[in-house]
């Protein structure tokens, strides 16, 4: 069970909106997470860009004071499930072109026709799948 | 200074994962679980994202222009609705139903350590590998 948190979802989206505007204006880069991650593997040249926005995310919890032991995050899923969905995300991500990030922020924002799409489809099998797994929260 | 900037945007990032609190997959299941205990937030939070970016793009980026630090920007340039992009969008929705997670939470999570989330990526970098050759053995 988790509250509707209206404040923290407008801000905390304001700062992912503003972080991809970044690395397009000045990097000229689409903030597309799995694309980013998939690319480290795939090129050899220029990675250096990708390495750092990786290594952003990653560091930015250290700068948050999180004392709020309420909202400690556990992942309550099987290892199996765990598994399964990773590889699940790895590879429809990869042949999708695009996650959340890529297609649901910067495609959308972007009024491209693939990605409104693509996150039409995702959102829905996803929602489907909660469905049918009998998530209770 | 483009590595510099990378790293700003990747930090700016992460803190709107966190801030807006989807780094908690509990939070995300919580959107998809329509039926049930439905927590809206995290429709806001791609709402504001994409207002943000989409109101920045209009104003801010001119594609045929260049970026600050770069010659050109690197946007996507296919078109087309095809089949994998279908297939993979109902793939990775399957995927991110099962635990909430996609790859930007994967990585803010990273530092709280848990041994599932260090899993779960292995797992996408071994999902991501398959897809070239799956799409070639089955799509093409």
């Amino acid at each position: 069970m988790t509250d509707f948190t209206p404040i923290p979802a407008l801000l905390g989206g304001a700062l992912l909106g503003a972080a991809a505007l970044i690395l397009l204006k000045f990097n000229g880069r689409i903030a597309g997470i799995s694309g980013i991650v998939k690319n480290i593997f795939k090129s050899n040249n220029d990675n250096g860009w990708r390495y750092c926005f990786i290594a952003g995310i990653i560091l930015s919890p250290l700068f948050l004071k999180i004392n709020d032991h309420e909202n400690e995050i556990t992942l309550g899923a099987s290892w199996t499930v765990i598994i399964i969905a990773g590889l699940l995300v790895g590879l429809g991500s990869a042949l999708g072109s695009g996650c959340t990030s890529g297609h649901g922020i910067c495609g959308l924002g972007r009024l491209s026709k693939r990605s409104i799409i693509a996150t039409l489809t995702f959102m829905s099998t996803a929602v489907l799948t909660v469905f049918v797994m009998g998530f209770r929260g | 200074m483009k590595l510099f900037t990378a790293l700003m945007a990747g930090l700016l990032f992460g803190l709107g994962l966190n801030i807006s609190q989807m780094t908690n997959p509990q939070k995300v299941l919580n959107f998809l679980d329509v039926s049930g205990n439905w927590d809206p937030s995290l429709a806001l939070v791609m709402a504001s994202a994409l207002t943000v970016f989409g109101l920045g793009y209009r104003l801010l980026i001119t594609p045929s222009t260049a970026p600050v630090l770069d010659d050109k920007y690197c946007l996507p340039e296919v078109k087309t609705i095809d089949k994998q992009l279908i297939i993979g969008a109902s793939i990775f929705g399957v995927g991110w139903g099962l635990a909430g997670i996609c790859p930007g939470p994967a990585l803010a999570n990273i530092v709280n350590g848990d041994p599932k989330i260090f899993g779960f990526i292995v797992a996408m970098l071994m999902g991501m590998a398959s897809s070239a050759p799956l799409d070639k053995l089955l799509l093409k």
